[in-house]
């Protein structure tokens, strides 16, 4: 008998426009002690695993049929006492986003004790003593003084592991984890899912392991459940469904995931489910301006380039704390290449973009393009020439688009605050812009919130080519996006480089998409260029530790075995 | 959520379609409050307009007035000069339903008019604060800040007070109208500046925005063709909010006397005039413009009401 | 916490500066205060003495000191109409206001914070709509209309309570209280519903609309998570951050009772600070109008200033 055993579980819910099944007659079962990944794209209804175990389901969804049996006992379809006694004592969740899943106005020794209590029939004083073990036992050093500090006082990897306490107070045989690392920068993530993995076999709890992250899953669990819009597609042991996944899904899902390993031409796109998108950049090269790059002289230059923030705002210029974000960093991009530029969350890579964009008025150093300074703001000529000749792709597609503007208003703006065409030839152009990163020209009629984030993204992409610029900053273009519309969305932005010639800025925080798109890479630390490299000698041969560092965080998906070549 | 539905190659509907077929219009015609509500205030707002139409009187020309007629219960007949009136006469004769048409006139007129002024400078400093930051926005949000310190109805009353002492005494009843809308709508714009502010300062740092910069736009086009359509729906409903306070605020004040003038009575100046006779028996030169007073500020409040919850349908 | 403070004293400081500025623009601008004072027969000398005699003749920044320093020390100017000392005609009706202020400001904050809350958990049961339905016909009921239909009902129609003014009052040093007599009490009632009602309606549905936000953090989904009794939950955890953003608002609304006294002063002829303002208002009573409204700012500021101190022994955050 399993610990937890789901049976055929069906979730709904019901909208105005027809029910909505979110999971499908789903099977899973857990034993104690092991890690059972739940993983699958957004809307495959895994968050909706774990809430229905939880009985926390968002009203209105409800259990539709099916079973979840803990200990062979049924838990679906509890009553609200029944269901409150069991979640915390013998089921606890971690989620997401350790920033607010933690009460700001009490302490952390409140908070633990507070829950010990709910749970066990223990003294005030047994339960501060079991608080300090907990939080000792989750690696937070200094318990002592720690325990009683608000949540505010800790780091986000900290607070996580609160979280996690918090979920242990009560020695609970099985544990959901929906996407825990999720918030967290690569090397906390690594040391957190260590953590989980320790705790599972020391204390023998089940733990559901909710992720998108195939990396994640391969690391860390030991068997794994596949789902693809609410159904299971495949469940085995991890290194079964990753080294040779049976259903189709799965084939095409463990294929789109970049490779740290090998350098490929093109991404293998994710075909199930006839989301096969074609797009045609190389159509749009005929029309393009011709551009003769000259190798010798860099297209882009960076010189010794600061920016500082203002972290705390004070009365008097003596009471405010300065902050800056990227330290006098130099590099020189050329003509065609993809330049990387790679580091954790608050290295400064995404300040550099916005630095070499304009967005950000530089507090030292310059920027040239195509020999001439267009780090002077206030030069309005100079600025607006090099407006045309720039664009940027965003990391958030659903934040990127003005969700009031039609498509064609958004894409068709560049040309008309530019004057760049008129009249008819306005809509021509986006037509074409449309149909080649296929979209079709009938999407110029529509609104954002009537595309998904794949095809919100091809939009920005149709907007950032509109004033048939020579050089692109993607920031983080593919991080909000699920990996199958990942891999989409990376071939088109190597025809771009490839069938246009355009010369872009790459910044990623993942290595093995990294490898993959760039020429060269600079890495970044603490708002400081520690190293620059082809893209291969960097990944074969790091010259600094924190290169290294870097690289042995990243998954390790030997076991996925090799990737077909899109091309 | 899912590919399908947006892949499909369905024809764009027209602006009219989208709408009926929104979840906004959807929720509308779930809501028997909301319709009754609208029924109401759209019912009252068109009496206002076509009151000169509807009014079986004109309580302001004197030649119609006879004094005889004075405190004619409601449908029953005067006993001077046998005139029947479906909602009586008041102390002069007026005809109470006329009255109440024209009142609503003024108290319609001084509310949008005020909420309009409001709105307008709430959203321009809410914007200008919210997008350009820095010490621009801590002058702004600190005079609201002060203003907010001091209830709007003493502010209104301030700057009435005021006005009436700069005004010469022969304008005053000439200019109450208009000084009344300057008081509520200066009183009332903090309101919005706050909220269109805090919106803004959440649309500023999305990436759409940083996309019409990177793009070359002006600051003034960023704000009013980017940032304001995303901002107005908290607009929308605090305008609603603001239009019931507002007819209320009106009538406050000119129950107090410090509003509209008798020579041109909003609903708020017939109950300070109803209010004299309550107590000898004539309960209907109040009750019948209270009760239209109620039935305005409740429909328009019941608005707005289900609109917050509508627009926002995370509260529910 | 020490520099959050000074600021927050420091920003007060500037807006009394502020309303002193106002109400000293009011005093010279607002009409001519040698047209107000003398009479239709006066000579050019009357007009030049009494100038000197008021400092009108002074630069503006030395007159705005002085005022400042006049106000200070309870020197606010001659009211028009009364001929007498503005300050001592505040003195003598200020108890009136501040007692009914008091009662009605808690009635509505305790049942306002009660009916907020309970209506916030049980979001959907019977009598959460018959409350959330009565409390927008509280809003949409302007003061004055309640006012009068309570008089109407209970003075007039059922004879109970007094319709008008304060009963008997007790001296007490400086300060007249109606606590301490059965027609005093008695003659609180209606007035302190009136004024209370409306601030009630108000502060419930903030402390609704806040609960119900809070209720859907994610915090509060992690304490249910955790299983924590929902008594837990609604009163310790919710509670509590409900209170950060209510405790401000809470504040505007005590302040706002003082003002909107002036509405039910006027229904009731209650003898305080509200009725003597608006017939200040009526007949531009200019030195009446600037000594309310600084003393209203000074109550005012008052308030605000213990409302961010609570701030901070509520939220851990501002400790810093």
């Amino acid at each position: 008998m399993s610990l937890l055993n789901i049976k055929n579980l069906t979730v709904e819910f019901p909208t105005r426009r027809g029910v909505f099944t979110a999971v499908d007659a789903a099977d899973l079962s857990v034993e104690p002690g092991q890690i059972h990944g739940l993983v699958g794209e957004s809307g495959a209804g895994k968050s909706t695993i774990g809430a229905a175990i939880m009985g926390l389901l968002e009203r209105p969804g409800r259990i539709a049929q099916g079973a979840i049996e803990l200990q062979g006992d049924a838990i679906s379809g509890l009553d609200a006492t029944a269901m409150r006694s069991l979640r915390g004592r013998r089921i606890s969740m971690i989620f997401q986003d350790p920033l607010t899943s933690l009460n700001p106005l009490f302490t952390v020794r409140q908070q633990l004790v507070e829950t010990i209590r709910a749970h066990l029939d223990v003294s005030e004083a047994e339960a501060n003593k079991r608080a300090r073990d907990l939080i000792d036992r989750v690696g937070i050093p200094d318990p002592d003084s720690r325990l009683d500090q608000y949540p505010h006082q800790f780091s986000g990897g900290m607070r996580q592991r609160v979280v996690i306490a918090l979920a242990l107070c009560s020695e609970p045989e099985v544990i959901i984890a929906d996407e825990p690392t999720t918030a967290l920068d690569v090397s906390v993530q690594a040391q957190i899912l260590d953590l989980i993995r320790e705790l599972a076999n020391e204390r023998q709890v089940g733990v559901i392991l909710i992720t998108h992250d195939m990396g994640v899953i391969a690391d860390t669990t030991d068997k794994v459940t596949v789902m693809y819009g609410g159904k299971v597609v495949e469940t085995g042991d991890t290194s079964q469904v990753i080294g040779a996944p049976r259903h189709e899904y799965t084939q095409s899902l463990i294929a789109a995931v970049p490779r740290p390993q090998r350098r490929l031409h093109r991404f293998p796109q994710l075909s199930y489910g006839g989301r096969e998108t074609r797009f045609a950049i190389e159509d749009l090269a005929r029309s393009w301006p011709k551009v003769e790059n000259d190798p010798s002289r860099p297209l882009l230059e960076v010189k010794g380039v600061t920016k500082t923030f203002i972290k705390r705002q004070g009365l008097l210029p003596w009471d405010r704390d300065y902050f800056t974000a990227v330290d006098n960093v130099s590099f020189d991009i050329r003509p065609g290449e993809v330049f990387g530029v790679v580091g954790e969350s608050g290295s400064g890579k995404s300040t550099i973009a916005r630095m070499i964009s304009g967005l950000y008025q530089l507090d030292g150093g310059s920027v040239e393009f195509d020999g001439k300074l267009v780090s002077d703001l206030s030069d309005k000529a100079r600025q607006a020439e090099y407006r045309k000749e720039i664009q940027m792709i965003f990391q958030d597609p659903y934040s990127s688009l003005n969700p009031r503007m039609r498509v064609d208003q958004i894409v068709a703006e560049p040309i008309r605050h530019h004057r760049l065409l008129d009249g008819k030839a306005v809509d021509q152009r986006v037509a074409e812009l449309l149909e080649r990163v296929g979209l079709g020209a009938e999407a110029a009629f529509k609104y954002p919130h009537e595309f998904s984030g794949g095809q919100r993204q091809r939009i920005a992409i149709a907007r950032a080519l509109a004033t048939q610029p020579r050089f692109l900053i993607c920031d983080e273009p593919t991080s909000a996006l699920d990996v199958s519309i990942q891999a989409q969305i990376l071939n088109i932005l190597k025809d771009l480089q490839e069938h246009l010639g355009l010369t872009m800025l790459f910044i990623s925080h993942d290595l093995p998409v990294v490898r993959q798109m760039c020429d060269r890479v600079a890495v970044m630390k603490a708002g400081q260029l520690v190293e620059l490299q082809e893209t291969e000698a960097l990944f074969n041969a790091p010259k600094t530790d924190y290169t290294k560092s870097l690289l042995d965080l990243m998954p390790r998906l030997e076991d996925l075995g090799d990737a077909p070549d899109g091309a | 959520m899912t590919e399908t539905t947006t892949t499909s190659k369905s024809r764009p509907k027209s602006r009219l379609a989208r709408a009926w077929d929104s979840d906004l219009a959807y929720a509308f015609r779930r809501s028997p409050v909301a319709m009754i509500s609208l029924a109401v205030a759209m019912t009252l707002i068109l009496a206002a307009i076509f009151a000169p139409l509807i009014a079986p009187y004109n309580p302001f020309d004197p030649a119609t007035l006879n004094l005889m007629n004075g405190f004619t219960p409601p449908n029953e007949p005067n006993a001077f000069t046998g005139n029947t009136f479906w909602l009586g006469t008041d102390d002069q004769g007026r005809d109470v339903f006329s009255t109440i048409l024209y009142g609503l006139r003024i108290s319609l007129f001084v509310g949008f008019a005020a909420v309009m002024l409001g709105l307008t400078l709430g959203v321009i400093a809410g914007l200008v604060s919210g997008y350009y930051g820095g010490w621009t926005d801590t002058l702004i949000m600190r005079t609201a800040d002060v203003q907010l310190t001091f209830p709007s109805i003493l502010v209104a009353m301030l700057i009435f007070g005021i006005a009436k002492g700069v005004t010469p005494v022969e304008y005053r009843d000439q200019m109450a109208i208009w000084v009344l809308i300057l008081a509520i709508g200066l009183s009332d714009w903090v309101q919005f500046a706050r909220v269109v502010r805090g919106a803004t300062m959440v649309e500023k740092n999305k990436e759409y925005v940083q996309a019409a910069r990177l793009i070359g736009r002006g600051s003034i086009p960023i704000m009013f063709r980017h940032i304001l359509p995303n901002v107005l729906s908290p607009v929308l409903v605090i305008a609603t909010i603001s239009l019931a306070l507002a007819i209320i605020a009106e009538a406050t004040l000119s129950f107090l006397g410090v509003g509209a003038p008798p020579t041109q009575p909003s609903l708020g100046t017939l109950i300070r005039v109803g209010q004299g006779f309550l107590f000898s028996g004539e309960w209907w030169i109040l009750f019948f413009p209270a009760c239209t007073l109620l039935a305005l500020a409740l429909s328009v409040n019941l608005l707005g009401d289900w609109l917050r919850d509508a627009l926002n349908p995370k509260l529910r | 916490m020490f520099s959050y403070i000074v600021r927050r004293v420091l920003q007060s400081v500037i807006v009394l500066f502020v309303v002193g500025l106002v109400a000293f623009a009011m005093f010279n601008f607002v009409g001519d205060p040698i047209d107000n004072m003398l009479g239709q027969e006066r000579t050019q000398e009357d007009i030049d003495r009494l100038r000197a005699q008021l400092g009108l003749d002074q630069p503006f920044p030395v007159q705005y000191w002085k005022f400042l320093m006049n106000a200070a020390d309870g020197n606010m100017g001659v009211s028009y109409r009364q001929g007498r000392p503005v300050t001592d005609i505040i003195a003598e009706r200020l108890p009136a206001t501040l007692e009914l202020a008091l009662v009605s400001g808690f009635l509505a904050l305790f049942f306002g914070i009660v009916l907020g809350v309970v209506t916030a958990i049980r979001r959907d049961g019977w009598l959460t709509n018959a409350v959330m339905t009565v409390s927008l016909v509280g809003v949409s009921l302007p003061t004055f209309l309640i006012g009068i239909l309570l008089i109407y009902v209970f003075s007039v129609e059922l004879d109970l309570l007094p319709s008008f003014g304060r009963g008997e009052v007790v001296q007490v040093g400086n300060w007249t209280t109606g606590f301490l007599t059965a027609s005093g009490l008695k003659a609180l009632i209606l007035p302190a519903i009136t004024l209370g009602l409306y601030q009630m309606t108000l502060i419930m549905r903030l402390v609704r609309s806040e609960m119900m936000e809070v209720l859907r953090q994610d915090y509060v989904r992690f304490a249910r998570a955790r299983g924590l009794s929902e008594r837990l939950i609604n009163f310790r955890h919710a509670l509590k951050n409900t209170m950060v953003p209510v405790i401000t608002v809470t504040g505007l609304q005590l302040g706002s009772i003082i003002a909107f006294a002036i509405i039910t002063e006027t229904v009731f002829q209650w003898p305080g600070v509200g009725l003597l303002f608006i017939n200040a208002v009526q007949f531009v009573d200019v030195p009446v109008m600037a000594a309310y409204l600084m003393m209203i700012s000074v109550l005012f500021v008052g308030i605000n200033l213990i409302v961010d101190l609570l701030y901070v022994a509520i939220d851990p955050r501002l400790r810093g």
